[in-house]
């Protein structure tokens, strides 16, 4: 359903994403591995049009993504981004709810707050803290606040930048089957970014590696562990030495 | 040697020739999103008690020192030609017509200029604006035209404040310290000011109004990232604001006064 050909973009000399190739599915979750700062956030941001490729081409359903209204395209689509970007001058439950207060998806405000708490508690996160400030958060609070946000319309395509970075092992454990539970109960594709290879694991139907600006490796999760490929070894071990270099 | 200060000159130029595109770009933008649908309603009243309601306090203290002052001075000036009874009738005109738009509208340069560039460029570096996007918002209709509404129809109001206030100034000083006879001031003021000068005094904060706030969105979309960009963005949206705003007001001054 997401397909990306021969996908280019550079920030000035920063070569980033150089020729990306990559096919979602419909209804699959799929995960994207790889080294801080080879371009992932980049990849997920051009798909929604936040970035625009210098080349390639980005298509959803068969449908170029910069054709047509944008509008009714971005109603498809929820998105938890790396650095939670909740609005600060709103409390939490106004961000949840944000897409359920105004525009074409606007409710009456007692149903969008009881739609916000509700999702607030699927991220494990009660009530009280629905008419705080982000500012009065912590960081792995503010991060499943945002992922409330992502998924409270209920899109068919959501994106998570990370979605456990920065919560404890039984808050990320929550994550994970809240992900999976959304892929497979609510039908929707997701593309999830992490370097928790645990959740990877948990969340993935797919997994694709990039590195060097390309895709270096995509296969079923299953396949992940005899990928053959010296890259995407040392990345699911860890391991200092291999073909990645420490000093990127 | 000659190439190079010709090449520079062009240069800078070309940059303002682009900037001027960019922005002109920028206010067709914000302007066309008053007429397709949804408008932000609470945002517009958000913006309105803001820069409205907030900023009275600044708007009042400024325009009544510098009405007392005016008067202190024309009258100190006028005693050199023996027309120290103008005081009422310079005091009126130089604020409505001039002092009082220019020093609100650099007080709003100041203090909602600022306050709406960092605001904007805080957004931008943390994702909000993008988030925003994402959340099927323009971030043109949600942030910038409400607010650039809003300074334009409050601004007539704060400037009649001013203007008001800063006649004031002038009544209190006249009467207290220089000896006018408090009817006589008030019917001087009256009777001299037409309504010319109180149409092109509101015109003016419109227009500022207008400008302040187009300033501080424009900077703020346009930040770089980090907590330099914020800075920057903040600074260069004031200074930008403040000069636009004393060239508008010699535009308007010519267009309306000059005969
Ligand atoms: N708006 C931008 N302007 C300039 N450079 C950018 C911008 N956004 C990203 N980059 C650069 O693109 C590269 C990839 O960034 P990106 O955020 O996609 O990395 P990432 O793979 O998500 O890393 P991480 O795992 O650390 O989040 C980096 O070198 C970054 O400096
Ligand atoms: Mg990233």
């Amino acid at each position: 359903m997401i397909r990306l050909t021969d996908v280019h973009k550079s920030f000035g000399e920063n070569a980033v994403l150089r020729g990306v190739d990559l096919h979602v599915p419909r209804d699959e979750s799929m995960v994207v591995i790889g080294g801080s700062g080879t371009g992932k956030s980049v990849l997920i941001k051009s798909v929604l049009g936040l970035v625009t490729p210098e080349r390639g081409t980005i298509t959803v359903d068969g449908r170029p993504v910069d054709q047509g209204d944008r509008d009714a395209f971005l109603a498809r689509f929820g998105m938890l981004f790396q650095g939670a970007a909740l609005f600060d001058s709103l409390p939490v439950w106004q961000n949840v709810a944000f897409r359920l207060l105004r525009g074409a998806l606007r409710r009456p405000r007692d149903e969008a707050r009881a739609i916000a708490i509700e999702k607030l508690r699927r991220v494990g996160l009660g009530p009280d803290v629905a008419d705080r400030l982000p500012a009065e958060l912590s960081g792995g609070m503010q991060k499943r606040v945002g992922l409330a946000r992502a998924i409270a319309a209920e899109p068919e395509i959501i994106f998570f930048d990370e979605p456990t970075t920065g919560l404890d092992p039984i808050m990320a454990g929550v994550i994970n089957d809240l992900i999976r539970e959304i892929v497979s109960e609510m039908g929707a594709t997701a593309i999830t970014i992490t370097h928790d290879m645990t959740s990877a694991r948990a969340i993935a139907d797919r997994v694709a590696m990039l590195h060097g600006g390309k895709i270096r490796w995509t296969g079923p999760v299953a396949d992940l562990d005899a990928s053959g490929d010296p890259y995407v070894e040392q990345f699911i071990h860890g391991r200092a030495d291999g073909p990645i270099k420490a000093v990127r | 040697m000659i190439g190079a200060a010709l090449a520079s000159v062009g240069g800078a130029v070309l940059a303002l020739l682009a900037a001027l595109g960019r922005l002109t770009l920028f206010t067709g933008q914000t302007l066309s999103h008053l007429l397709r649908p949804p408008f932000y309603g609470r945002e517009f009243a958000l913006a309105l008690v803001q820069i409205g309601y907030f900023s009275l306090p600044v708007v009042g203290l400024t325009a009544l020192f510098t009405g007392g002052a005016l008067a202190l001075q024309i009258y100190a000036g006028g005693a050199r030609f023996s027309a120290e009874a103008v005081v009422p009738q310079i005091v009126a005109i130089g604020m409505v017509r001039e002092l009082g738009p220019v020093l609100v509208g650099l007080m709003i340069a100041a203090r909602v200029t600022s306050s709406i560039a960092a605001e904007i460029a805080t957004m931008k570096v943390t994702e909000q604006i993008d988030a925003l996007v994402t959340l099927s918002t323009h971030p043109m209709k949600y942030l910038t035209l409400p607010r650039v509404l809003a300074a334009t129809l409050v601004m007539p109001l704060l400037v009649g404040v001013g203007d008001v206030i800063g006649i004031f100034g002038g009544y209190l000083v006249g009467t207290e310290r220089l000896g006018f006879n408090a009817a006589a001031y008030i019917r001087n003021t009256a009777d001299f000011l037409e309504p010319l000068d109180i149409v092109s005094s509101l015109v003016k904060g419109a227009a500022f109004g207008f400008i302040a706030a187009l300033m501080g969105c424009y900077y703020g979309m346009h930040s770089n990232r980090g907590a330099m960009g914020v800075g920057r963005a903040t600074k260069s949206s004031v200074v930008a604001a403040a000069v636009l705003i004393l060239a508008a007001n010699f535009i308007l001054t010519e267009a309306f006064f000059s005969a």
